[in-house]
């Protein structure tokens, strides 16, 4: 053990520290039955119960918003990301910086805009699906970002050419040689995307009706209106639902490169 | 196994590029069904470009045609061609193993499993890495890229096989084995194949006949013995090989130089006196060592000079000569003589001597 390891280890521990102390407080918070009382009032799971009886529904919602999201993200974005990694002119340029706006302009103006331009039409007004549109215009550029990061990294035009030289069609080689190999990047793109949405707040608050309320609108709420035991016990909630999810997704995507699937069985046929 | 190949004809196929890049003036050429034929010409020259063209990854400007067989194909894309292309780069894909790379072609045709598997164990064999079935294609060395990349070409059967300097990116012993390889290859199948480099040595072991390119024009088609000894152009002398010129003034049948006089029975056309260069290959000078300080030239043409290096090769020497010639002569010489720079040498010139016009 030498300095050049022990103080990357020291900080590196703080940090973990500094992130994770609060939320293991809040996360106690949540289980005791009196929080100005201390853990020493008992451990319950009453407040956890609540938040189920409570916002049950909201949690639902999120987690339909984020589904769907991911979907509309992935059938947008990756072929977007294709075709600006194709074609590289100004256009697509110009394209590539009008994707980073949502992300540049605060929620809350997306939202407003949002609210001007569909506010009429009552139904969507009134419906999660205006929620979603806004989760997308949000999350998109991050899918298309990181699917595009991993073709430009590739030999894109290589591969295709080599496809193409053995027959295949455009279908064919977009989902057996494209898609396949930047499955690092969509999977990357998609706990992006399930992670933004799922926490999204600004727009969606805007965005809500009492109806149509997400899980972090619901936290919100319950901290500015319940015990402070019920918002710890929310975040408890939401780290339950999240952390299952994102490990979930990883594992979806699987190993990112085909070494160890080719090495157990040769003889596997890989999915098209 | 794979069927005889079928010929191609290219017509007045020229490519411009949309940034405007003349990348080839227009191109005609036949090519006989089983022939190897190998584009050869520095870089730039538009080798890739013509063989994309072939491939269909490139569309000629308007007017040019790429005919297979008799059928006009201009119009086809790559994938509708059936032919089979190896990269420089290999492109192979990473998303699959070396067995799942050889037997996507035959997957794309709709092969059944079996067959496919049958064949693809066939075409491991042959390119003898059998071992390798089930290896991730970033676990190869440069060598074994390129021979999965072959097989993958050569899995479906193709009745042309294109190739884009396939060696370049290997080592000069790993590129000598494979060259051989591929040499075998090609004749055995008896299947059309066009392949690009720009090392001269690939080009004169694989052709059965040479296109040198300059420029985006063709400087010479021919076998590889035609291009190498009686080259259309100065410039096809240089690029083959090496090439020694000299100038002098001709009188009586013979080139005075520095180092004494060529004699000038080699060529018909050569005027008898004025100004004039002739060239020659270095193995066409044949070098005898002088000891005695006073020796002459032999009176029948010869010249004398002075060794300034001398490269040790194997097989041969090769030696580098000053003061016989206006600029330095190379030559070869036995690898049993010993030479050391200062050595005093007499060039015999090998009747082989040609009439050199510098453009
Ligand atoms: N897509 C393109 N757009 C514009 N110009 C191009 C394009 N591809 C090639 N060129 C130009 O066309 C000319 C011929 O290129 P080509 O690739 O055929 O050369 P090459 O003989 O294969 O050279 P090398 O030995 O370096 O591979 C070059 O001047 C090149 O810059
Ligand atoms: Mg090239």
């Amino acid at each position: 053990m030498n300095w050049r390891f022990i103080v990357p280890l020291f900080l590196t521990l703080l940090l973990c520290a500094f992130l994770m102390i609060p939320v293991g407080l809040s996360v106690t918070a949540g289980l005791t039955v009196n929080f100005f009382q201390g853990v020493e009032s008992g451990l319950t799971l009453r407040w956890v119960a609540e938040v189920w009886r409570l916002y049950e529904g909201t949690i639902y919602l999120s987690l339909l918003i984020a589904v769907s999201c991911l979907g509309v993200t992935l059938v947008l974005g990756v072929p977007m990301a294709y075709v600006l990694a194709k074609r590289r002119s100004r256009l697509t340029r110009l394209l590539e910086e009008l994707l980073v706006m949502p992300v540049a302009v605060p929620g809350l103006a997306i939202a407003l805009a949002l609210l001007i331009t569909f506010g009429g039409f009552r139904e969507f007004r009134m419906s999660w699906a205006f929620i979603l549109v806004g989760h997308v215009l949000f999350t998109l550029p991050f899918m298309v970002r990181a699917v595009l990061a991993v073709l430009s990294s590739i030999d894109l035009k290589g591969l295709e050419e080599g496809a193409r030289s053995l027959g295949a069609g455009f279908f064919r080689r977009f989902f057996q040689v494209v898609l396949p190999n930047c499955k690092s990047g969509i999977v990357a793109g998609s706990l992006m995307v399930v992670t933004l949405s799922v926490g999204e707040f600004n727009l969606t608050w805007m965005l809500h009706t009492p109806l149509t309320k997400t899980l972090p609108v619901g936290l919100a709420d319950s901290y500015a209106s319940m015990r402070l035991e019920i918002g710890s016990a929310y975040t408890l909630v939401f780290f339950l639902m999240l952390v299952p999810l994102l490990v979930a997704l990883q594992w979806l995507g699987g190993p990112t490169s085909p070494r160890r699937r080719s090495s157990i069985d040769p003889n596997r046929r890989r999915r098209p | 196994m794979t069927g005889p190949g079928l010929d191609i004809r290219l017509v007045a196929c020229a490519k411009t590029f949309t940034d405007g890049t003349r990348a080839l003036e227009p191109l005609d050429l036949d090519i006989a069904a089983g022939e190897t034929v190998v584009f050869l010409g520095p870089s730039g020259c538009g080798k890739t470009t013509t063989l994309r063209i072939i491939a269909g990854l490139e569309r000629p400007d308007p007017g040019g045609r790429v005919v297979f067989a008799g059928r006009d194909v201009t119009p086809l894309p790559v994938e509708k061609r059936d032919i089979g292309m190896v990269f420089q780069s290999y492109a192979l894909f990473p998303n699959m193993d070396v067995a799942g790379n050889v037997g996507y072609g035959l997957k794309v045709r709709r092969i059944p499993a079996v067959d496919r598997r049958r064949r693809v164990a066939e075409m491991l064999e042959m390119m003898h890495i059998t071992e390798l079935a089930a290896r991730s294609v970033d676990q190869l060395s440069g060598g074994q890229k390129q021979r999965v990349a072959l097989a993958r070409a050569l899995a479906v059967r193709p009745r042309v096989l294109l190739l884009d300097e396939p060696l370049t990116a290997l080592d000069a012993k790993l590129r000598e084995e494979l060259r051989i390889e591929i040499d075998r290859l090609l004749r055995n199948l008896g299947i059309t194949a066009v392949y690009v480099t720009h090392d001269q040595a690939e080009a004169m072991a694989l052709g059965d006949r040479i296109v040198v390119m300059e420029r985006g024009r063709v400087a010479q088609v021919g076998t590889p013995r035609e291009v190498y000894l009686s080259p259309a152009n100065p410039f096809v002398a240089r690029f083959i090989g090496t090439l020694n010129v000299v100038s002098g003034e001709a009188a009586d049948g013979h080139l005075h130089l520095p180092g004494g006089r060529l004699a000038l029975n080699g060529a018909g056309s050569i005027p008898a006196s004025g100004r004039l260069s002739v060239a020659f290959r270095p193995e066409a000078v044949a070098v005898i060592p002088l000891i005695n300080p006073g020796d002459q030239p032999h009176p029948d043409g010869g010249l004398i000079g002075t060794v300034t290096a001398a490269f040790f090769l194997g097989d041969h020497i090769r030696l580098v000569i000053d003061g016989a010639g206006e600029s330095a002569i190379v030559a070869l010489a036995p690898n049993h003589h010993r030479f050391t720079p200062g050595d005093r040498v007499h060039l015999a010139v090998d009747g082989g001597a040609m009439p050199f016009a510098e453009g």
